[in-house]
């Protein structure tokens, strides 16, 4: 489904990332973990489209397409969806307001009927319910005011609303009360399905105690150091980056 | 003297001196300004004596007053000896046979603003027949005006029909010596609208819903006066959202609205006069004074303009606080694109006790585009308890274009509550790709942040015309990023 071969990137001529591979299939989940400041988030917003990241070299295939000449809003509506690490406030647009133009965006891309706001309504009542999301945050300007979690939980509201082909969930778990994470937790196992896949970007081995990955990939200064299954999070864990690291070296 | 001042007197009396004469049966005079030609459109409109009066008396004091130049705004010099100040209604035989024969681009911004077939032949000056929807609509909605004494009309035929209340109101909210432009208005306005709500009436529909399509063409001296007596109220709807074009560049029209006890009048204006081309070509110059007297206790004035068009607007609709516990309100859009100059807002003078003022401004630039907010709240020294509540708020998109605040501030009462806010925020690129990663497009993205940027506004306005505004908005934005 995605196929990211030797990718280099950067902003304002600082290399952040320093030759990438990865490969997502469909039904897989992907854990990318990694220090602060590694390019985690680069690689997300590279693959939704960020245009102030400049790729050097490298390339990104998205189902044999060629991902990188595609604009932000073509790939969302080809199936990309990415949960901001800091999702956007903006101001005097309704939470649902937003939701529903996205999605009758894609649908129109996909050349579906839009939906009228009643039936938008609807549609999004079981949403709603399965993240537990209170119907006054759907009134509300766009996570305006939105406590931390509630941001958080607003990004899978909203991935569950445009059910995506490629998640990439950056950070989703930060800031998450106890209860919070194992509701977001299974509002992602819910939507997963064999035809769709899920790359989350964590620093807690927590998070993947209840979205189990098919893959870990440790992501140091640009570069994927190791890669291994679900046991390499709780090493990670235990021992820390600067031994994974050495081990690497 | 200055110069400017004494060349227009030099010109005044040449052609004074020339024995310009009047010929009743022309339609047109002239270019240029002179007693004469006032005499002229006064007698052409078959007025009364004490009318003549008032234009020339506000002639000669306009003769004597500069143009302003405080606001923040650049032209060249307007020549006031160029311009035609009378011309009669031409007639709809000149116009477009059809719609075949319009601008296309006219026609293409018509379909975007989704304005219907029938209405656009209107519009845009297409001979129609007289057996049309929209005449016998507006005949069967006079009717019901009437049947609560309710008057409107144009101004010409309230000159005629109710003498007796234009002349008690004429000039007593902004009176001929108000301003450059006022007086100017005062001397060679040609027409307008006129209303008069009578005591206890509720004016059942918006005025000039109906309306608004006939009186596209309105012409470059506009005047309207608005009467709401005792415990009245009215909703008056102006402008309109399809883009205007008018051979005349400068129009400076003066508005006055009165509201006796217990009366509420709001005011809801779309201005979308033609802006001029990328390079600030054309465009129309949009003058305006508008003002309202709350000169009743427990009275309300509320303005709402959303101003897309104009190359330069110039524009303060004010509210005077004469009634206790009276009320006025502002709310803004003002929108700058291409090489256009905004420079708008607000004068709020409380008088009266327990006043209460609104002022909610939203400026948005693109492009090259120049926004200034200019406020003023003035609260007077017997004006106990008067609050008001002030927030400008300016979004800028792109690097080229630029927002501006002149706020003053005047309190001579301790008691009086005053709060004043104001931002300035960029559309950010970060709010724009969190927009587009969702799906949709980059025009799409600009649209949701600037019409929830104008929520505020948008609310102020009456449901259809607020529908109308925002597709407007998306209109005039369209280009402006990319
Ligand atoms: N817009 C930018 N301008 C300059 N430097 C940037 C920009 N965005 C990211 N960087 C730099 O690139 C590097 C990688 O940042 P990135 O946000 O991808 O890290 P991360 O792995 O997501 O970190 P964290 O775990 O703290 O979220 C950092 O050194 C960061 O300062
Ligand atoms: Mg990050």
């Amino acid at each position: 489904m995605l196929e990211i071969r030797n990718l280099k990137a950067g902003i304002d001529g600082k290399t952040i990332l320093k030759g990438i591979d990865l490969t997502v299939n469909a039904g897989e989940v992907h854990a990318i973990m990694g220090p602060n400041g590694s390019g985690k988030s680069t690689l997300a917003q590279i693959i939704a489209g960020r245009e102030q990241f400049e790729v050097s070299s490298g390339s990104v295939k998205y189902d044999e397409k060629d991902l990188l000449e595609l604009a932000p809003e073509e790939r969302a509506c080809a199936g990309i969806f990415m949960a901001f690490q800091y999702p956007v406030e903006i101001p005097g647009v309704s939470n649902s307001y937003f939701l529903r133009s996205a999605l009758n965006s894609q649908r129109r891309a996909r050349g579906e009927q839009e939906l009228d706001a009643f039936e938008f309504l609807t549609f999004i009542q079981e949403r709603m319910a399965l993240l537990n999301l209170h119907e006054e945050l759907l009134n509300r300007p766009v996570n305006e005011g939105f406590s931390g979690g509630e941001k958080k939980r607003n990004e899978i509201f909203q991935m569950a609303v445009l059910e995506p082909q490629l998640a990439v969930l950056d950070e989703t778990d930060s800031g998450l009360d106890i209860d919070a994470l194992r509701v977001v937790a299974s509002g992602i196992n819910s939507l997963r399905r064999e035809d769709n896949a899920t790359i989350v970007v964590t620093h807690y081995q927590r998070l993947l105690n209840y979205v189990v990955p098919d893959f870990v990939h440790v992501l140091v200064d640009g570069r994927i150091v190791r890669s291994g299954d679900q046991q390499l999070a709780l090493d990670l864990e235990e021992h820390g980056y600067d031994h994974i690291i050495a081990q690497a070296a | 003297m200055n110069s400017e001042t004494e060349m227009l007197r030099e010109y005044a009396e040449r052609d004074y001196q020339f024995g310009f004469v009047t010929d009743v049966e022309t339609d047109t005079v002239p270019a240029g300004l002179s007693e004469d030609v006032i005499r002229f459109i006064s007698k052409r409109k078959h007025e009364p004596k004490w009318l003549t009066t008032w234009r020339l008396e506000a002639y000669r004091h306009w003769l004597t007053m500069e143009e302003p130049h405080w606001a923040n705004i650049e032209y060249d010099p307007i020549n006031y000896q160029d311009i035609v100040y009378y011309s009669a209604p031409k007639s709809s035989a000149d116009g477009p046979k059809s719609l075949d024969d319009v601008d296309p681009e006219l026609i293409a911004t018509y379909e975007k603003l989704g304005i219907p077939l029938h209405e656009r032949e209107k519009l845009a000056g297409v001979a129609v027949d007289a057996v049309f929807d929209s005449v016998s609509v507006a005949t069967t909605f006079k009717d019901q005006l009437a049947a609560q004494g309710i008057i409107f009309c144009s101004f010409s035929e309230a000159v005629q029909e109710h003498p007796e209340l234009v002349r008690k109101y004429l000039g007593s909210v902004v009176p001929r010596s108000d301003n450059f432009f006022a007086a100017l208005n005062s001397a060679v306005f040609t027409d307008g609208s006129f209303a008069y709500i009578p005591k206890g009436v509720q004016c059942p529909l918006e005025l000039s819903t109906y309306f608004r399509i006939n009186a596209a063409k309105t012409g470059q001296f506009e005047r309207t006066l608005i009467i709401a007596d005792e415990g009245s109220c009215v909703s008056y709807l102006e402008g309109c959202t399809a883009p205007m074009r008018d051979e005349n560049q400068l129009h400076a029209a003066v508005v006055e609205l009165v509201a006796l006890n217990d009366a509420n009048i709001k005011y809801s204006t779309v201005q979308n006069w033609y802006p001029g081309n990328e390079d600030g070509v054309g465009g129309i110059f949009n003058f305006v004074t508008k003002r309202g007297a709350c000169r009743g206790s427990n009275s309300r004035i509320s303005w709402t303009q959303v101003e897309t068009g104009s190359a330069i607007t110039w524009k303060y609709p004010s509210c005077i606080l004469q009634g206790d516990n009276s009320v006025g309100e502002f709310y803004s859009i003002a929108l700058s694109a291409k090489r256009q100059q905004a420079d708008t807002g607000t004068k709020m003078v409380h008088i009266g006790r327990n006043t209460r003022s609104t002022i909610i401004s939203k400026g948005i630039s693109a492009q090259w585009g120049q926004n200034s907010y200019r406020g003023q709240v003035k609260i007077l020294k017997k004006a106990e308890g008067a609050r008001n509540y002030s927030q400008c708020d300016s979004l800028l998109i792109g690097e080229q274009c630029g927002a501006h605040t002149f706020p003053c501030l005047d309190v001579q009462n301790s008691s009086a509550h005053v709060e004043h806010e104001a931002s300035t925020s960029k559309i950010g690129e970060d709010q724009l790709f969190y927009c587009q990663q969702r799906g949709n497009s980059l025009e799409d993205s600009i649209n949701l942040i600037v019409n929830g940027f104008c929520k505020e506004v948008f609310r102020e306005l009456p449901m259809e015309f607020a529908v109308e505004a925002q597709k407007l908005l998306e209109v005039s934005l369209e280009g402006s990023v990319g």
